[in-house]
């Protein structure tokens, strides 16, 4: 491999992780620091990617597609958390697994029964569309660039409100001692349903981010989701921070491993998990 | 998660029956059982919907040529589940006692349902599924297909590469039968050729992370890349491909499937890809413009190649039941007769090989404003090599 090429690679690497942290940065949220194990949140990426198709289509426009699915995912979340979600807060995670499943099962065939089986793509926005020349050979889309920078601008903003505000304060004693909080006289139940609507959003958010760079199709949800997953075990639970470092090495490892062994690549990332835990059982950043 | 949807629709039938001749009267009392085994949820569920509507509409058409038989469908959905099939043809061929299975669009179900079905009295038509080994080592006098085997699309590809002037290829596709077979059929042509493949990689499906492979695809600067991706992951490569600059530098070939159902989804980034492929939607031949129209009439929006497909496999029944007179119960006549067949296909008309598998064109089409232009014939009557058939 060329310097050259290496350095492609690693630019490739990068872009894919910073998108993976902002499919896992909702997971990191709901699931890390608020405790609710919600498999469904690969559905909500989904959700995200056929609303702004669906959108464009109609409107023609991307960013207010974008904003308006962004906003759809939004109130989905509030729903979906005062429907259901909320009466499992004292439950076990295998009833949370039984109740997110079921949802999974549930917006697949929505998929299927609004928007049909045919895979779909979203075009790039015309402003962002074009490519800047990289080496000699290639080229690279701008609207990829701007991708990994909103990915970085969404991971500053999430690490500023959970580590350093009074409501990620909130958030985090809520996930210690639910009761104590509730008795020092906080509205907990709201500040719930507000933090999981957040992270279904940002699920949504990466599904409309990645829409133009993927093909929107039947499944495309389960796919992200383990990968999620695992990027938030090897960052370690709860951790903003954990989870993007986590998501910038599989990014990275998993691009080198397609390129130098193919056929591997789809182990690499989980025997660099199995390492990752051997070493630190609690993930890179656990507290 | 889907319970069996059986629905065995009587209702056609009935309007069947109703051109009642005399001949009719005869075959009367015992009706036609086609078994239908297609994904009608899941992801491939656009594709079994096309090839029932295609079979449908064939045998609605020709009803004047069944000379009163009646036709039951039965329909159960394969999920595209391999580990569903065997138990659902055994309920065809025990429970529901069909004539015909017409099935299944993936592979690895073809699989299973061959496995069940192979050397019975029932006779199984694929139409869809590529398999090679389906009309190869497992090929069974009752099993036809009226799609295509793997090697069929690919196998001419590398004779146009060659033609083209293009001597260094890269090859990619996924890691499994088709893709395997795809990528050896290109290479087999393209290197008795004098080609070579300087790179060929295979990734575990149904993994589109093609970014690196792109960039390494710039990097490596082949003359032409060969391809097997279908559906999310042929758009996805494209839309990769084109993201990188490669569109227009390096040319991009691909087994049909490339670009079939995905263009309207890979706009500007499909342009100039040439692929070859057994149909084109815009073959300028009769039968193709007066299926089209048909098909359109009775669903309201037009055909694609799997409901071509389908068409096809409806033909070689109603063909063969209008040879045998209505009289269908002798399987040996029933195999002899569909053997000797000439299917007037949308795709242009062809003829089942030994292995009973189409022996038809293979079609050169390059993307031009959105649509499959058809270039030449990139092989006339091409037959599958059947490589360890023996029958």
């Amino acid at each position: 491999m060329s310097t050259e090429l290496f350095f492609v690679q690693l630019i490739n690497g990068i872009q894919y992780g910073l998108l993976l942290f902002l499919i896992a940065s909702g997971l990191t949220l709901v699931f890390g620091v608020m405790g609710i194990l919600n498999l469904a949140h690969g559905s909500m990426y989904m959700v995200g990617a056929y609303l702004v198709w669906y959108f464009v289509a109609v409107t023609g426009s991307f960013t207010a597609s974008a904003l308006l699915s962004a906003a759809i995912a939004l109130g989905l979340g509030i729903l979906i958390e005062r429907l259901l979600i909320q009466r499992l807060y004292n439950r076990n995670h295998l009833d949370q697994v039984l109740l997110t499943i079921g949802m999974i099962f549930v917006f697949n065939s929505l998929q299927s029964i609004l928007w049909g089986n045919d895979p779909y793509g979203v075009a790039v926005p015309e402003a962002l569309s074009g490519s800047v020349p990289f080496t000699d050979n290639s080229s690279y889309p701008v609207y990829r660039i701007f991708a990994a920078l909103i990915c970085i601008a969404i991971a500053v903003a999430l690490y500023f409100v959970v580590s350093k505000t009074r409501l990620g304060m909130l958030i985090r004693a809520g996930e210690s001692n639910r009761e104590m909080v509730e008795a020092l006289g906080v509205n907990i139940k709201s500040l719930y349903t507000i933090v999981f609507a957040i992270g279904v959003m940002l699920a949504a958010v990466s599904g409309i981010i990645a829409a133009p760079m993927r093909s929107i199709v039947p499944g495309m949800g389960e796919s992200v989701l383990i990968t999620c997953f695992v990027v938030v075990v090897i960052g370690g639970m709860g951790s903003i921070k954990g989870a993007f470092v986590g998501a910038l090495m599989v990014g990275i490892i998993s691009t080198f491993a397609t390129v130098l062994m193919p056929t591997l690549s789809n182990m690499i990332i989980y025997i660099f998990m199995i390492l990752v835990l051997l070493v630190k059982p609690q993930g890179l950043f656990a507290k | 998660m889907n319970p069996i949807k059986t629905l065995a629709s009587t209702a056609l039938a009935t309007t069947l029956a109703a051109g009642l001749s005399t001949s009719a009267l005869a075959a009367a009392g015992d009706p036609v059982k086609i078994g239908v085994m297609l994904p009608f949820s899941g992801i491939y569920a656009q594709l079994g919907e096309a090839g029932r509507d295609g079979l449908r509409l064939a045998l609605k058409q020709r009803v004047d040529q069944l000379h009163g038989a009646e036709i039951e469908f039965v329909e159960l959905d394969t999920e595209a589940k391999p580990s569903r099939a065997p138990e659902l043809a055994s309920s065809l061929l025990n429970q529901h006692k069909a004539d015909f299975v017409i099935g299944p669009v993936h592979s690895g179900v073809a699989m299973g349902m061959i496995k069940m079905l192979r050397g019975k009295d029932t006779i199984m038509i694929i139409p869809n599924a590529g398999s090679a080994a389906a009309t190869g080592p497992l090929c069974s006098p009752n099993v036809f297909r009226t799609s295509f085997s793997s090697w069929q699309p690919s196998y001419p590809m590398g004779k146009v590469a060659l033609d083209k002037g293009y001597k260094k290829v890269y090859a990619i596709s996924w890691n499994y039968g088709m893709g395997r077979e795809s990528l050896d059929a290109f290479a087999e042509s393209f290197e008795a050729g004098g080609g070579e493949i300087v790179e060929k990689v295979l990734l575990p499906f149904p993994s589109t992370n093609f970014q690196s492979h792109v960039s390494d695809i710039a990097d490596e600067q082949p003359d032409a890349v060969f391809t097997f991706f279908a559906g999310g992951g042929a758009i996805k490569f494209a839309k990769d491909y084109d993201a990188m600059g490669l569109r227009g530098k390096i040319p991009l070939l691909g087994s049909g499937f490339l670009t079939e159902g995905t263009l309207e989804a890979q706009g500007p980034a499909a342009e100039g890809i040439m692929t070859g492929l057994h149909y084109a939607e815009q073959l300028d031949i009769p039968e193709n413009h007066e299926f089209r129209e048909a098909f359109n009439t009775e669903y309201g929006h037009y055909p694609d190649i799997y409901a071509v497909q389908g068409y096809d496999a409806g033909q070689a029944i109603a063909d063969t039941i209008d040879q045998l007179e209505g009289d269908i119960s002798d399987k040996q006549a029933v195999i002899s007769t569909m053997e000797k067949l000439t299917i007037d296909s949308p795709r242009g008309a062809f003829t089942f090989s030994r292995a009973h598998n189409p022996i038809q064109n293979i079609y050169l089409r390059e993307v031009k404003d959105g649509v499959n232009v058809v270039q030449t014939v990139a092989a006339q009557a091409l037959e599958d090599p059947a490589r360890g058939c023996k029958i």
